[in-house]
């Protein structure tokens, strides 16, 4: 249900040359195909509209505050569409999220060393990851099922462990508040982390060639697994991978506001899919970038950032992300469709 | 004694892209007539059942039933004419009892409820007659394959048709439940029922059937009495052909014993099988649909786990545990099913000859994406696969140039044994001409070639020797003039084994 060019012709999913003869078009029509330019290109055009109805719109402080509002959602993203990439999906980031924030911060709270307490919060992330990794790859039981079980697991830890309750932490070292709450050239230190996730996560998924057999799985399980790629193997490691992630993102959620609610990455799971969706991931897949992934997190961010600034009342939100998903990819479905009659 | 037929085809002809599936067949079942159709793998018998039942149309010919022209257009049709079938393969809902399978689309109900109180008598009295130890209310998925193929036939039974239609009925049916259903064909041919029956088991054939009809490359060769005929003769019609085509030059295969296989066992269909390869050989591996030679290749080269058995490669015991084992040692399974299995058709043909050729390519853990060029434009080189570059999509490729990706790509790992697994399937003369060659190439280069196929004349044509698998097993190995159709026909249908048996 994706565009087959440009991101099939290269697993590098840039905007790689295809095949002159075959496909005789001229250079804007091959980079409207390609799927992160189309996104590209709604944002520019949304913000131009709220920049030209809402003069405070692209104020930096609100440029800021729209991308600190998605920070979180953009870091599962990354690890999501390397789920989605595969072929899988994982609906337990959400929890998973939560959990590592309500471990990391219930150990703070009882003493122990911030730093022992984040890694001990994101090993409990990947050991989480391990175990759906495990059933998924192994077992062989459908990620749908597999995470879906993960998430109510996992939520129920989060829940064990807080009592329900939020897990306020103070007096812990000023060095990980910063994480969540400092400047770095007058820039919010998450959007840094953000980028940096962003930068390398996109370079290696292009480049390094354990991300390739993730390409090669979702792309046609059966002929990765008759290469010779040890797929069971793979499917452990991508679940472990967005797992950490979203440790990642629970721990920094905790960093942010000094506190670890056991609710913190509720409904997470359905904003990143959506994201990376949104961005040309396929649910099928074999196809989906990182950058996309950040594009469509974006592009969810600036529709409820318009919200805001034009008054509309926040109940609006869920209602016009869910259209935002639905018309990406009836957009995306259709265009498919013309091209293969 | 002149009876007029229940069922009549008359010049039947059906064109499929590409071929004449069916060219000018005639058949006709008598009252109280077994009439067996044989012919080999894609000779058409399958075509023509899905025509005689209404699954397919037929573009000229005349089908009568009981001497009225019918037309069927629908399955449902051709039941309500008095046709029952019982397919080759099951088709039943796994989930659900066994009278609500046999007797479905006209489950008796009452008030829109299931009369399962007049369902439950009317089924097991047809269950009965295969003195079957499971009941009407069993759910099917409970079901060896045998007792599940029993439901097949009793759904069939129950219709109480004019004419049945059996397609290879005992190949999932064990020995004894095979027999009940002789008994069963025996008492309908009594009632003066016509019966069809499809099989590639000579020893049935003769036992059971009146007339027989051999069906070769979409044209009836002969009908005639079985009394009449020798298994032999029958042979003959199936495979009688000239060889019309040009194949690479044989060679002696006088080259030092490259691997032996001993006692190998898998699954259900790989039982005991042992051979030997010769270095520079093409061994052929023959037997009809069903017999097991994909799930013995299979097991070989580590893709389906193993029960038994022994792998010597140049005089050294291989432990073959997965497929990256047999990989490593250079034994290499191309598949049968290209598109579903083989290829990754969205990707480029240099993404898709790199999938295995990932350490090669790797540097520091990055993927080397000019090397993978260069290596991708070798292989299309090396092949002369026909595209504008590497970047081509595989989907947008013929038959003949996927099945030179799929090759060339393991190629350049440099194999010791590579079994190909129906490598002309589905490609044009020319291509497969040219993959001939190549496989002869490889052999001479010392390359142990393994190749399944369902084509005789390919096997014969290509082949230094011929395993033939009958049952999950070794039927024979031939060599020499050995490899002929007739010869290999006879293994391959089991022929030999039965004299060994009496």
């Amino acid at each position: 249900m994706q565009q087959q060019e440009p991101e099939t012709t290269t697993l590098e999913g840039g905007a790689a040359a295809v095949d002159q003869q075959a496909e005789r078009v001229s250079f804007i029509r091959r980079l409207t195909r390609i799927r992160e330019f189309t996104i590209l290109m709604v944002i520019v055009v949304l913000i131009i509209v709220l920049a030209v109805l809402n003069s405070t719109f692209l104020s930096p402080n609100n440029i800021v505050s729209t991308i600190l509002s998605i920070v979180m959602m953009a870091i599962v993203s990354v690890g999501m569409t390397v789920a989605l990439v595969s072929g899988g999906f994982d609906l337990s980031v959400g929890s998973v999220m939560s959990m590592s924030g309500v471990v990391a911060g219930s150990l703070v709270l009882g003493g122990m060393n911030v730093w022992l307490a984040v890694i001990i919060g994101l090993a409990a992330s990947c050991l989480s990851g391990l175990i759906t990794g495990l059933f998924i790859g192994k077992v062989r039981i459908n990620p749908f099922i597999m995470t879906l079980g993960m998430q109510g697991v996992i939520q129920g830890v989060a829940y064990v462990v807080t009592q329900g309750a939020p897990v306020s932490v103070t007096g812990v070292s000023a060095g990980f508040l910063y994480l969540g709450q400092g400047n770095l050239l007058g820039i919010p230190v998450l959007i840094w982390i953000l980028a940096v996730i962003v930068v390398v996560a996109d370079y290696l998924m292009r480049r390094a060639v354990v991300a390739r057999k993730v390409y090669y799985i979702g792309s046609n399980e059966s002929a990765a697994y008759l290469s010779g790629i040890r797929v069971a193997r793979a499917k452990i490691w991508i679940y472990i991978f967005t797992a950490i992630l979203a440790g990642i993102a629970g721990i920094l959620t905790l960093s942010r506001f000094s506190v670890a609610s056991p609710t913190a990455g509720l409904g997470m799971e359905l904003q990143a899919i959506a994201a990376c969706i949104i961005g040309g991931a396929s649910l099928s897949g074999g196809e989906g970038t990182v950058f996309g992934a950040l594009l469509g997190s974006v592009l969810v961010g600036v529709v409820d950032d318009a919200l805001v600034l034009l008054n509309v009342s926040v109940y609006w939100q869920s209602l016009v992300l869910g259209c935002v998903l639905i018309a990406a990819v009836t957009m995306d479905v259709l265009t498919h469709r013309e091209k293969n009659s | 004694m002149e009876r007029a037929p229940l069922l009549e085809a008359r010049k039947i002809r059906k064109r499929f892209p590409g071929t004449l599936a069916l060219d000018g067949v005639d058949l006709s079942v008598l009252p109280g007539e077994i009439h067996a159709v044989m012919g080999e793998n894609g000779a058409g018998k399958s075509t023509l059942l899905n025509i005689l039942t209404g699954s397919l149309s037929h573009d000229e010919g005349q089908i009568l039933v009981k001497g009225q022209e019918v037309n069927f257009r629908t399955p449902v049709e051709a039941r309500a004419n008095g046709l029952a079938i019982v397919h080759q393969e099951l088709s039943l809902f796994p989930a659900v009892s066994v009278m609500e399978n046999v007797l479905v689309g006209r489950s008796i109900a009452r008030m829109g409820l299931m009369d399962r109180k007049q369902m439950a008598p009317l089924v097991r009295s047809y269950l009965s007659k295969f003195d079957a130890t499971f009941g009407p209310e069993t759910i099917v998925k409970n079901l060896s394959v045998s007792q599940q193929q029993i439901v097949e036939i009793v759904k069939a039974l129950v219709m109480e048709a004019d004419v049945y239609i059996f397609d290879e009925p005992t190949s999932a049916l064990s020995v004894e439940d095979a027999e009940k259903l002789f008994v069963v064909l025996r008492q309908l041919r009594q009632q003066g029922k016509g019966i069809i029956y499809v099989s590639h088991k000579f020893d049935e054939i003769f036992d059971l059937s009146d007339r027989v009809s051999v069906l070769r490359d979409g044209r009836l060769i002969g009908t005639s009495s079985v009394s009449e005929v020798a298994p032999e003769d029958v042979i003959k019609m199936m495979v009688g052909r000239s060889l019309d085509r040009i194949y690479p030059e044989k060679t002696d295969h006088t080259g030092k014993k490259l691997m032996e296989v001993t006692d190998l066992n898998a699954g259900v269909r790989c039982h005991n099988v042992s051979f030997d390869l010769y270095e520079g050989e093409i061994l052929g591996v023959f037997g009809l649909v069903g017999a097991g030679r994909t799930e013995i290749m299979r097991a070989l080269a580590g893709i389906d786990p193993k029960t038994g058995g022994q792998v010597v490669l140049n005089g050294k015991h291989l432990r073959i545990r997965s497929i990256q084992d047999a990989i490593s040692h250079g034994i290499f399974y191309l598949t049968e099913d290209r598109k579903q299995q083989g290829l990754y058709l969205k990707l480029s043909i240099r993404d898709d000859i790199a999938s295995v050729h990932l350490e090669a390519l790797t540097k520091r853990g990055f993927f080397q994406t000019k090397s993978a060029s260069t290596i991708a434009t070798e292989v299309m080189q090396e092949l002369r696969v026909k595209a504008s570059s590497v970047n081509q999509l595989i989907n947008s490729l013929s038959g003949g140039n996927q099945q030179k990706v799929m090759i060339g790509k393991w190629l350049l790992r440099k194999p010791r044994i590579l079994i190909l697994d129906e490598p002309t399937r589905g490609i044009d003369v020319g291509a497969k001409a040219e993959i001939h060659q190549l496989l002869r190439r490889l052999a001479n280069e010392g390359i142990g070639v393994v190749f399944i196929s369902s084509e005789l004349p390919e096997i014969v044509g290509l082949s230094d020797r011929v395993l033939v698998i009958y049952d999950g097993g070794v039927a024979g190995t031939l060599t020499g003039g050995d490899i002929n159709d007739e010869t290999i026909m006879e293994y391959a249908s089991g022929l030999h084994i039965q004299e060994l048996v009496r």
